[in-house]
């Protein structure tokens, strides 16, 4: 399904935040991780998905370290801070009141029928 | 489950592909191949074959113009070192006339800073020309980036008022000559000035706090190739000096005229074009040079702070030396924002972090000591106009100095990211300007001129 950039773009950090507060994690993980939960509906451009990550680690919101996996690479693991985690629940404070008025509106008004719930 | 040569092959010309994009680092490449490689072997164990499999992982990597431009809004500091190699250079035929242009611009204003400064010494007392210096030079700076970031001719016109503004100020004012408010107005006027310099090099921007700390960057690394140049000219001055007078040949009025004036102003402008044009050489030194002089200027400071206590009762300090201090304060927090500058927000604490914290808090120890020091001296013989002035610039750092330990604590403990210590950096800039107008505008009236 096809999710409009902007809207892509505002979900990712409280996603990638939610992701890392679940655990630790890495890149192709996370990118994972998101398929999963939105059953394969949302798809993410993955390259995008790093300069994000930097931008979470410089804002402190994120701590970052190299481990070596097990098949001998390099890999850059992620994990939440507390600061992180206080956006995190900011975040999910801002998005609850969102989706409760969207969820609203979808009920009182009259929507067509490609856009009803549980097309997509 | 191992992948055959061909796909190491195709991973490897990828891999080359994304490192021209140079804001992606090499680490960072690493992350993306990791990524890569997990996607293909994924892809291969639903069935697909490993060229498709490829493919497919590659273009959910997404365009890699797309990621290189998200890449470069969170890395300026690394687009920093191309920014102006490749201002130009987007379209590289038409890079080379320009830059030879350039050089002609960097020419004909260090040659109009130069011709400046030279009218000054023939119009000009002494005093009053000390005091005009950077009215005289600084606009043939400010005009090189205006030209250099293509300025529109109106903002550039409005980098022309303050210079207006501040020449009208120092010479309107009836100083004292050799008087301390003319002193203090000849020392602030350039810091004033210096940030309307800022506003051509950030092309207006002076909101964004990444411009502002390439900025910060510009001057530290200015002031390294003005030393450079300075010591050079020096040696090449003695040796013809010398020469000359080997050969029974008088020069030093030819010295007094015109090198003198010549001299400084173009290299200033000279030191700017460098800055510009071979930002990379110097880049490696800035980390370098911090790292020697942060645990040197710690030594310093502590000897310092020992020696005023064991020395005197705080009582009956010099008033040079609190000048002095005020001065060394100074140079504590342009090596702070010198060493910010050059480092890698995205690294971990390390110990090099440790001991900012640590200058940090010996240049707030001898701060403190110089405000107990002055409140006792004003309180003793009243204000004067090196008081307020000695005493506003220590209020300024004190306030920049107490935030900056604290954030350089949270930082270490892992409770903030570096960003934080960089914005309130960037923040507190136009404090300084702000301080420096103040003290060349507000003070000599306030005091009469004396």
């Amino acid at each position: 399904m096809f999710i409009e950039k902007d809207l892509v773009a505002a979900s990712a950090t409280p996603l990638v935040l939610g992701i890392l507060a679940e655990g630790e994690s890495y890149g192709y993980a996370i990118i994972k991780r998101v398929n999963e939960l939105s059953q394969g509906r949302m798809q993410w451009t993955d390259g995008m998905l790093y300069p994000l990550l930097h931008r979470l680690e410089r804002a402190g919101h994120v701590s970052a370290t190299w481990r070596v996996a097990d098949n001998g690479r390099r890999r850059k693991h992620y994990a939440i801070t507390d600061a992180g985690r206080e956006v995190l629940a900011e975040r999910a404070a801002q998005w609850t009141v969102v989706a409760e008025a969207l969820h609203q509106v979808w009920q009182s008004a009259q929507l067509p029928p490609a856009a009803a719930p549980g097309w997509s | 489950m191992t992948l055959d040569a061909h796909l190491e092959d195709r991973i490897a010309g990828w891999r080359s592909y994304v490192a021209d994009h140079r804001v992606i680092s090499s680490s960072d490449i690493d992350e993306m191949e990791d990524h890569l490689r997990e996607q293909i072997s994924d892809l291969v164990s639903v069935g697909l074959t490993a060229d498709e499999a490829f493919l497919v992982a590659v273009g959910r990597m997404g365009g890699l113009d797309e990621v290189s431009r998200e890449f470069a809004q969170e890395h300026s500091d690394r687009l920093w070192k191309q920014l102006v190699l490749t201002g130009v250079g987007r379209g590289e035929e038409s890079g080379t006339p320009r830059r030879r242009k350039e050089l002609a611009v960097v020419l004909a204003c260090a040659l109009g800073a130069g011709l400046a400064v030279r009218a000054g010494f023939e119009w000009l007392p002494e005093t009053a020309l000390l005091r005009n210096a950077a009215v005289l030079v600084l606009p043939f700076l400010t005009l090189y980036f205006a030209w250099k970031r293509e300025m529109s001719v109106k903002s550039s016109a409005l980098l022309a008022l303050p210079f207006v503004l501040a020449a009208i100020v120092l010479d309107v004012f009836p100083f004292e000559p050799g008087g301390a408010t003319e002193i203090i107005a000849a020392i602030h006027a350039p810091v004033a000035l210096w940030f309307v310099v800022g506003a051509a090099y950030v092309a207006g921007q002076w909101r964004s706090h990444r411009r502002r700390m390439d900025f910060v960057r510009f001057t530290g690394e200015c002031a390294v190739y003005l030393a450079l140049l300075a010591l050079g000219g020096g040696v090449l001055m003695g040796l013809t000096a010398g020469a000359f007078s080997a050969l029974g040949i008088d020069i030093e009025p030819f010295f007094e005229q015109w090198i003198l004036p010549f001299g400084p102003a173009g290299a200033l402008v000279v030191a700017a074009w460098l800055v510009e044009a071979k930002q990379q050489v110097v880049e490696n030194i800035a980390p370098v040079l911090t790292r020697v002089f942060t645990p040197v200027t710690i030594l310093m400071l502590v000897a310092l702070f020992v020696a005023v206590i064991a020395s005197h009762s705080v009582l009956d300090v010099d008033r040079g030396l609190l000048i002095l201090m005020d001065l060394i304060l100074v140079l504590v927090l342009g090596l702070l924002l010198y060493s910010i500058s050059a480092r890698d927000p995205h690294a971990a604490p390390d110990v090099f972090d440790l001991l900012q914290v640590v200058l940090i808090a010996a240049a707030l120890a001898v701060d403190l000591l110089m405000l107990t020091a002055m409140a006792t001296r004003i309180a003793e013989f009243g204000f004067t106009a090196n008081k307020v002035t000695a005493l506003g610039l220590n209020l300024v750092l004190l306030v920049n100095l107490v935030w900056a330990a604290w954030l350089g604590i949270s930082f270490l403990r892992g409770r903030t990211g570096f960003a934080a210590v960089e914005r309130w950096q960037m923040r507190y800039l136009p404090v300084y300007c702000g301080w420096a107008a103040l003290a060349v505008v507000a003070i000599p009236p306030l005091f009469r001129f004396m």
